[in-house]
């Protein structure tokens, strides 16, 4: 058997007009940005291009540099792996004698701004701030680790260039804007995704009211073999503009499809759908709502952060937005939904964080196949323990569970092993279970 | 298990036929994986199921024993899999899994390594992952363990996408002819730094390694190996809390009238009641939700790192 796969499939390396997620010093800052010959990233005071990050890996470190003509992104080569110099726990140092009395450093900033003028780099800098520290060597190693990452990320800020997949955008988006996500965290995502069966040759029924990170997580699963149909109430669909941020290929692209509720429930069941109704309800709401296409997205990429002082980025200069790329989104064909219509779907998955979770699921689990497993998320309890409830009355599925995950992530360093101080402590909650045949 | 098969697929119409594997659901807590054979019966405490009844069923039916029992007959999927299996090693579970999928990045095509197999359980998952056009190499050195993981990988009809190798990647790493073939890198050992130097040889570019260890001694070990050549070092913990959902009937705080007779809330209700004085308030039933009280409490730490990009 052949181990060599199609790697065009999966490509490792970035090109003109691809969405890269930027990752500036260490995740202090998380930003999207296509690349393309025009494109800027600002960082602190200085702007730079992002044309040498172009046909580089996924994966890349690039350090902020200055030269002749400006800053620059100049890729690092990491100088072998920095053993850990001993940063031993039995260390007879601490800070008893240490007076934060701000005349530890003897550079003065003019004299820091003349070295960079100079073209000085920043590793340069760093060194020279250390070494005119009168405080440095006084310092536990562990601490003298800190300085100097702190001084590297303002005299040396580094980018790292990020794939963006379903995982770096769910944390990106949960990081910065967990509103749009309705506070989907990346375990709760993993959890649907499992749960709802997601895989190449399915037909998926998703309800998206996140702005198509559900849809873009489920067609990355699914590879353009399938369909990933978004359905919704009333007449417009909801926006999905996150799906752009994936990369995905005419394939993928044509494999999201939407259709409206109405339309796949027709004739299938017509004495339980009452069309208007439903829709009307929750009409009013969407239409309040931006229209597909929206600014979302490019929002995402140049909103300037504003809680941190060292570095204010904004992104991506708003070049050609054109995508060249067949759109995601597109009318569902009519045949897959006739054969939706015979078959069922065989699996749902659902992210609905502000609106009643029951009223949507009593209309969507009849389009499902028999046995086909479902996966809601909402950001609060008591919609999913309604329609787990309801459910079981009406004997519609069984397997019902709502699960809350818990995420902890941990610092790992020799003899400073611990949970992270800072967690979130809130991912939202998934019911799950499987459609049931009631005849 | 999987779509692939367009015969088999789910589907309203979809019946149970002679030769599949279904999941015998009895409660949540409760679950059987079965072959349909014609002739054979099924005996549990609801009685005796004749197989020859589920024959043409809808999957997803609800059949019945001799006795009036019932039974739910379901597809099989990676998660039903991971609750029926048969136990040969402690396996993973849904929370570690799903995330273990997500933080690897395994979409359509990928090829992925894994050691151990132990009982299949994530390779399942795995392979849902990858297919249809990726594979799943997994190695045990347990010999028969392999071979029943495979047995297994059939029966789930998994096997034209995992390949079980029987092999010591600890002492030995993985097979040289996967070199800079592997998207990404499962590890399940009791000594992962050991395999840690092969995996950095056959990872692409950017491809990245979990290991999953129970004990934090072991991710210590890991994190100072992977730190030569790996990157994005990161170590997790991800559990589930389930609940409960019950319709409970809450007794409203009736005024404080019968306040002199010092009775218990409940003697006190039947008082209300016998009265019949039109005090009582029989509130309606209501939903409720609470954390179950049981939970698992620790299955392991997930460290994933990425291969260091050669500049």
């Amino acid at each position: 058997m052949s181990i060599e796969l199609n790697s065009n499939q999966n490509p490792k390396i970035t090109w003109e007009g691809c969405n890269v997620l930027l990752d500036i010093n260490d995740g202090d800052r998380l930003l999207f940005a296509r690349l393309t010959p025009g494109s800027t990233l600002k960082i602190g005071n200085k702007s730079c291009s992002l044309q040498p990050l172009i046909g580089c890996h996924f994966g890349s470190l690039f350090q902020l540099e200055t030269g002749d003509k400006g800053p620059f992104l100049s890729p690092v080569v990491e100088v072998s792996n920095q053993e850990e110099k001993g940063c031993k726990i039995d260390e007879p140092k601490d800070n008893r004698a240490l007076v934060d009395n701000n005349t530890a450093q003897s550079l003065t900033g003019d004299e820091i701004e003349a070295m960079r003028r100079e073209g000085v780099t920043g590793d340069e800098i760093v060194e020279a701030l250390i070494a005119n520290s009168a405080t440095f060597d006084k310092k536990t190693s562990f601490s003298q680790e800190k300085y100097r990452l702190k001084k590297q990320k303002k005299y040396a800020p580094r980018v790292l260039l990020r794939r963006p997949f379903a995982r770096s955008i769910c944390e990106t988006y949960f990081k910065k804007y967990p509103t749009r996500i309705g506070y989907l965290r990346v375990d709760s995502l993993s959890l649907l995704l499992s749960m709802a069966n997601i895989t190449a040759h399915s037909d998926v029924l998703v309800v998206d009211m996140i702005g198509g990170l559900l849809t873009g997580a489920v067609a990355e699963r699914m590879g353009g073999m399938g369909y990933v149909c978004n359905t919704y109430l009333g007449v417009n669909p909801y926006p999905i503009d996150i799906v752009r941020m994936f990369n995905f290929s005419d394939e993928i692209c044509k494999r999201i499809v939407q259709s409206p509720l109405a339309e796949l429930s027709a004739r299938e069941n017509e004495i339980s759908l009452q069309p208007g109704q439903p829709e009307d309800s929750c009409n009013t709401e969407k239409l309040t709502s931006p229209p597909p296409n929206s600014v979302n997205m490019d929002e995402l990429m140049v909103t300037p952060e504003n809680n941190n002082s060292e570095i204010l980025t904004t992104a991506a200069s708003p070049v050609s937005k054109a995508c060249k790329a067949a759109k995601a989104g597109g009318k569902a064909p009519e045949v897959a939904i006739k054969s939706w219509r015979e078959t069922g779907f065989s699996s749902l998955i659902m992210a609905v964080p502000d609106m009643d979770a029951w009223t949507i699921v009593k209309e969507v689990l009849p389009l499902l196949s028999f046995s086909a497993p479902f996966a809601i998320y909402h950001q609060y309890l008591q919609p999913l323990v309604t329609c787990m409830h309801n459910l079981q009355l009406g004997k519609m599925a069984i397997g019902l569970q709502i699960a809350e995950p818990w995420l902890r992530e941990y610092q790992v360093l020799p003899s400073r092993t611990h949970p992270h101080m800072q967690m979130s402590a809130f991912g939202g909650y998934v019911l799950t279970g499987t459609r049931i045949c009631s005849t | 298990m999987l779509p692939t098969d367009s015969v088999k697929r789910l589907s309203f119409k979809r019946c149970v036929s002679e030769g599949d594997l279904v999941i015998v659901y009895e409660r949540h807590d409760n679950m059987k994986a079965i072959k349909v054979c014609e002739s054979a019966v099924l005996q549990n405490r609801f009685g005796v199921f004749k197989h020859s009844d589920w024959i043409g069923k809808p999957f997803g039916s609800k059949v019945f024993s001799s006795k009036g029992g019932f039974v739910y007959l379901l597809a099989p999927t990676p998660e039903l899999w991971t609750l029926v299996l048969s136990h040969r090693t402690q396996i993973l579970y849904i929370a570690d899994i799903s995330f273990v999928i997500m933080y690897l990045e395994i979409v359509p095509g990928c090829v992925v390594l894994e050691s151990g197999t132990g009982s299949g359980s994530l390779s399942t998952s795995l392979a849902r992952a990858v297919a249809p056009s990726g594979h799943v190499y997994t190695f045990d050195f347990h010999e028969q363990r392999a071979a029943s993981a495979r047995e297994d990988f059939e029966k789930t009809g998994l096997s034209s996408l995992v390949t079980v190798g029987v092999r010591d990647i600890q002492g030995e790493g993985f097979p040289e002819k996967f070199t800079g073939k592997a998207d990404s890198v499962f590890l399940d050992l009791p000594q992962p730094w050991l395999a840690i130097p092969s995996v950095g040889k056959m990872l692409k570019q950017d491809g990245i390694l979990c290991s999953f260890s129970p004990c934090i001694e072991q991710v210590q070990r890991s994190c100072e190996t992977l730190r030569s050549n790996f990157t994005d070092i990161r170590t997790f913990e991800v559990l589930l809390r389930t609940y409960e959902v019950r319709e409970v009937k809450m007794n409203s705080f009736q005024g404080d009238e019968d306040r002199s007779t010092e009775l218990p809330p409940c003697k006190r209700k039947q008082r209300l009641n016998e009265e019949g004085n039109g005090l009582e308030n029989p509130s309606p039933p209501v939903v409720m939700a609470r954390p179950s009280s049981e939970a698992r409490g620790h299955t392991g730490y997930l460290t994933f790192a990425r291969l260091k990009c050669a500049a």
